[in-house]
């Protein structure tokens, strides 16, 4: 699954660091018909979680209300160099992982 | 033997179990889905903005921002905000975890409406309180058209 991630490769302390995610996902809504009037399978993205230096920071749980190739922006306080870990999961069992290192100067 | 007459002065339609249904057709479904995310607390208007364009194309991508009024401080930040929309099938679009690690309460996101409709975010704050905001969205062109059920 491609994802996009976009984190700032230095920060302050104490900064608030702003975060962008996007992934390539249909999250199909389970509405949609094929050519023979049959539905095609819900499979939406259901969580996506961040991780920074090992303690959860953000977490999205999500249905088939977010549109197609689900893009989310949120805010991480700096508070030490280390990694950012992104992880996502769909219904099909389907799931993705992204990181990104981010330098904390004082 | 049960007839009419018995059956009515049995008291059976005095039951307390017939009030819920009374209760529930007086209760909008928006108050019904702001319950069902606050456990039943009381959800205050106020403290929460929901941005979004007031006109929207296409209801298929539909950007909003979700920014609550909160210091986050280990004592008081946000803990949870919920994104209802409720004349979508599902009406609880998603909802979002935040920590004082977030240092900020705000997130933005795209999502898709099925009407013009209110979008309705709830806050949960740590002290244990709830609160909501909204703005109405209109939609010129509906996503979920290929719905038949």
């Amino acid at each position: 699954m491609l994802a996009r991630i976009q984190v700032p490769s230095q920060a302050r302390r104490g900064e608030v660091m702003t975060i962008r995610i996007s992934i390539q996902h249909a999250m199909e809504t389970g509405y949609r018909l094929d050519d023979f009037g049959r539905a095609y399978p819900k499979n939406v993205i259901h969580t996506l979680s961040c991780h920074y230096g090992g303690k959860e920071v953000f977490r999205a749980e999500m249905g088939s209300g977010i549109a197609a190739n689900p893009y989310f922006e949120f805010y991480v306080l700096a508070d030490q160099s280390g990694e950012l870990r992104f992880e996502w999961q769909d219904d099909s069992g389907v799931g993705g992982a992204e990181r990104a290192t981010v330098q904390v100067v004082t | 033997m049960m007839n009419r007459r018995t059956f009515l002065s049995s008291g059976f339609c005095a039951l307390p179990w017939c009030t819920p249904i009374a209760w529930a057709q007086t209760e909008t479904k928006r108050e019904q889905l702001m319950r069902e995310v606050s456990g039943g607390a009381v959800v205050n208007p106020g403290r929460v903005i929901v941005d979004t364009p007031t006109l929207a194309d296409n209801g298929h991508s539909i950007p909003v921002r979700i920014t609550v009024e909160s210091p986050m401080t280990p004592e008081d930040y946000v803990q949870r905000v919920t994104i209802l929309a409720e004349r979508n099938p599902r009406p609880i679009v998603a909802s979002f975890m935040f920590s004082p690690a977030s240092g900020r309460a705000e997130v933005m996101t795209r999502i898709r409406l099925a009407d013009i409709q209110d979008v309705v975010a709830v806050a949960q704050l740590a002290n244990g309180t709830y609160w909501y905001g909204q703005t109405k969205v209109i939609v010129t062109e509906l996503a979920c058209l290929e719905e038949v059920r």
